[in-house]
């Protein structure tokens, strides 16, 4: 081979392999940092201990804060189902009782959600896609039901 | 009146983009000059008429014309004046018309600072801008136009701009990252056109490394600013959150600091010819993907409002469309431009390899992951979202042996260099590193044990390539005979600032990472607080109105040591307008540390309130090195070598 071909294989060649590297372990990084998403009706199928995002409406007069200290607790409804999420800390300026949030947690030993992170986006008529779909499917979930039981 | 003199500029300038992209490649084929050389007046028609249109919506904002239904949504009687300049582009409809004048600017100013280029080259780089204008023009004429009416019941005051958009960062921050964004389309437009005459050389790449400087200069300070921005507005002191907007911006950033390395390479010594023009494709490629990111919404991003499927479809189409033709171009072209240079494994030339590399993969691994929840969505694998610990640990772990290799960059020469040669002259500054950091690990006591390490190894990489950077300007301005600072070019010293505001955004972020302190507490008024040796006093609260808002304004009172350092006035916002609340941090900055404070909510049934008190150590030399990279690309376009050629 001529040094300028055999230069240009060695430089495709170990170009590929850094790339395969990379890759591998950015999948690899990527398997255990993905946050699969869940929403009151399905959540309890969800693995315990292991970083989920929950999202749904804030149910009305449902937040309540503990008298001494930063623990709050509030329901999440996807309109068929209601879950109690657990929190400590400051709730975001746009945490609305109504409001479509998404919140990032672990499900305990006894299947409650004890949220590390809620998340309001800053737009007031702004809704996450994820929360849009889940309240969607739950009320065509509804729908299906209603029209089998007859 | 006005908004349809406006909405008339934007229909010419449509016309006139169609011209610019079709006459000259006409003239072009067919051999007629007339039509070649109207590619520059074409380009001075294009910004004076983008430029109408934009004075024109600026123009509406300023007098509050709530017949414009873009107007009526975005701004507010009550607004000041300054910010109702930012709500020209706080939505959807203005950004993009600003996106377009930002594009008509640089067209123009290709079009002016060209005499020395080849007319057909001009007319070649002007067509390809202009085809890009036409994809904008077209989508905010037909999708998105800021000049709607909104007649006969028009509001009164106008709903207001978004509160968090109310902010000086808002006046300075779209303008310049789009500077950045479109400023690439230059790079682009040279590239294609380099393609299409089948030549690229040294004197090609002169032409566009200047352009490509500045592009990158504007995105590197857009990002800064948006970082500062998300500091201190968003009110839990982030400064960066791996939010898909972000890698948007991020994505064509690393890319376009790659080009700027091929360039050099490419200019110097004529070789990755066609590694360099298919860096500027993507560099540009990227920008139009981070506007399809941000204006489609189908991501969940801080930045991501409500939005028109259809538009994202359009910007989507539109991508394709420039990609796809421009890949196609690549493919049948790219083996016209051959190489002809030889380099050895221990280069200049196989370091910047590496660099290009290393900036590719980084950029493909944040694509995977800002793209994953798509992509899973699309495949129906659930809807998923990746996390901050996957961009961090890919980030790290590929970006320690770029930084590790900017340090010798500078040393090792073109052609061939000897090992040995290169263990000689960096032995003592390696080791010299290593004792820095392991001296500056004292600073660092009590953290865990990864967290030592991490502190460790930036502290190294920060030191190691401060001491070389500035060893081998030395030697430089040394050679011959004598010190004198001008025998090293002005490039030079533009490198010089890049790479070390490199280092100190290395050291902010490792620092402001690793030894800042975060705690949110309950606190009442009179109370006392002690965080890390800084005393927080609560002193109280007052009510404070302003024009077009109500806050609750905090006092905080820090001390050290019983002397009073600061005085901090944090404040809770109610807007009239939405009703929404807004968070203001009270901060005091300084260089080694910035004390923060931001509250929460009022507690019910008492006067304390959730309070966040942060001590953010180094965290201002993330925002002074980005600054610091942006002047050193303004040092380097000012080099001379870029400006004779204009003289001649």
């Amino acid at each position: 081979m001529k040094p300028l071909r055999r230069r240009r294989l060695i430089i495709v060649l170990s170009v590929i392999t850094g790339l395969g590297i990379a890759i591998g372990l950015g999948l690899f990084a990527m398997q255990k940092n993905i946050n699969l998403f869940y929403q009151p009706s399905d959540v309890q199928t969800a693995p315990q201990g292991v970083l989920i995002r929950l999202g749904g409406l804030v149910v009305e007069n449902s937040v309540k804060r503990d008298s001494d200290s930063l623990k709050v607790q509030f329901g999440l409804t996807d309109n068929a189902t209601d879950m109690t999420v657990y929190y400590t800390g400051i709730l975001p300026d746009l945490f609305r009782e109504g409001q479509g949030i998404v919140t990032m947690g672990k499900l305990d030993g006894e299947g409650r959600f004890i949220a590390t992170e809620v998340l309001a986006k800053h737009d007031e008529n702004y809704m996450a896609p994820e929360v849009a779909d889940a309240l969607m499917k739950a009320d065509v979930d509804a729908r299906i039901r209603k029209q089998k039981k007859p | 009146m006005i908004p349809e003199i406006g909405n008339l500029a934007l229909n010419f300038a449509l016309a006139i983009a169609l011209l610019q992209f079709i006459l000259p490649l006409v003239g072009l084929s067919t051999n007629r000059w007339r039509l070649v050389l109207l590619a520059k007046p074409m380009a001075t028609a294009l910004f004076i008429f983008v430029s109408i249109a934009f004075a024109a919506l600026a123009w509406s904002f300023y007098i509050n014309d709530f017949t414009v239904a873009y107007v009526a949504s975005h701004s507010n009687r009550f607004l000041p004046t300054a910010y109702r300049l930012g709500a020209t582009w706080g939505g959807h409809e203005g950004s993009l018309l600003l996106w377009v004048f930002i594009l008509a600017s640089w067209t123009f100013a290709v079009a002016m600072m060209s005499r020395t280029l080849p007319a057909m080259t001009r007319a070649r780089v002007l067509a390809v801008l202009g085809a890009v204008a036409i994809g904008f023009l077209s989508f905010i004429l037909f999708t998105s136009n800021p000049f709607d009416r909104l007649l006969p019941i028009y509001p009164v005051d106008g709903s207001d701009l978004n509160p968090l958009l109310q902010d000086p960062g808002m006046v300075f921050h779209p303008p310049l990252l789009y500077m950045g964004y479109v400023g690439f389309s230059v790079a682009f437009a040279f590239a294609l056109a380099a393609l299409l005459e089948g030549r690229i050389d040294a004197l090609w790449a002169r032409w566009v490394r200047p352009w490509t400087l500045a592009a990158w200069m504007f995105l590197t300070m857009g990002i800064a600013t948006g970082s500062w921005w998300a500091y201190y507005e968003l009110g839990w002191g982030g400064w960066w959150f791996w939010d898909p907007v972000e890698n948007a911006s991020f994505m064509p950033w690393l890319i376009g600091t790659a080009l700027l390395h091929s360039l050099a390479a490419t200019e110097k010594r004529g070789v990755f010819k066609a590694w360099t023009t298919l860096l500027a494709i993507a560099a540009f490629s990227f920008s139009l993907l981070g506007t399809f990111l941000v204006r489609s919404g189908v991501l969940t991003s801080v930045h991501a409002f409500a939005n028109d499927p259809v538009r994202g479809t359009y910007i989507l189409v539109f991508l394709g469309i420039v990609v796809g033709a421009s890949l196609l171009l690549f493919a049948m072209r790219a083996s016209t431009v051959s190489v002809t240079s030889w380099f050895g494994a221990l280069s200049r030339e196989a370091l910047f390899l590496w660099n290009n590399l290393i900036l590719a993969v980084v950029t493909v691994m944040v694509l995977i992951g800002t793209l994953q929840p798509i992509i899973a969505d699309l495949l129906e694998l659930g809807k998923v979202s990746v996390g901050p610990p996957y961009f961090n640990m890919v980030f790290n772990i590929l970006m320690t042996p770029l930084v590790f290799l900017v340090a010798l960059g500078p040393v090792v020469r073109w052609r061939e260099y000897s090992f040995s040669e290169l263990v000689v002259k960096s032995r003592i500054a390696f080791v010299l590193a290593l004792v820095i950091a392991a001296v500056s690990l004292l600073g660092a006591s009590g953290k865990t044990g990864s967290e030592m390490a991490q502190v460790y190894l930036g502290i190294f990489l920060a030191s190691w390539v401060t001491i070389m950077t500035f060893k081998e300007w030395w030697s430089q301005a040394n050679r011959k005979s004598g010190f004198k600072w001008r025998k090293v070019n002005t490039s030079y010293y533009g490198m010089m600032f890049a790479h070390l505001g490199l280092v100190i955004v290395v050291v902010g972020v490792v620092l402001s990472s690793h030894l800042s302190v975060e705690k949110v507490i309950r606190m009442g008024p009179a109370q006392k607080q002690e965080v890390n040796g800084f005393v927080f006093e609560f002193v109280g609260i007052t009510q404070r109105k302003a024009s077009n808002f109500d806050a609750l304004r905090g006092e905080f009172k820090v001390y050290k040591n019983d002397k009073l350092l600061a005085t901090l006035n944090p404040e809770k916002r109610q807007y009239h307008a939405s009703g929404q609340w807004m968070t203001e941090a009270g901060i005091d900055s300084s260089l080694f540390r910035d004390l923060y404070v931001a509250m929460g909510e009022q507690l019910p049934d008492s006067t304390d309130w959730a309070v966040r008190v942060y001590i953010k150590s180094f965290v201002m030399w993330l925002w002074l090195g980005g600054l610091m990279m942006a002047f050193g690309a303004l040092i380097s376009i000012l080099d001379k070598r870029y400006r004779s050629r204009e003289s001649k």
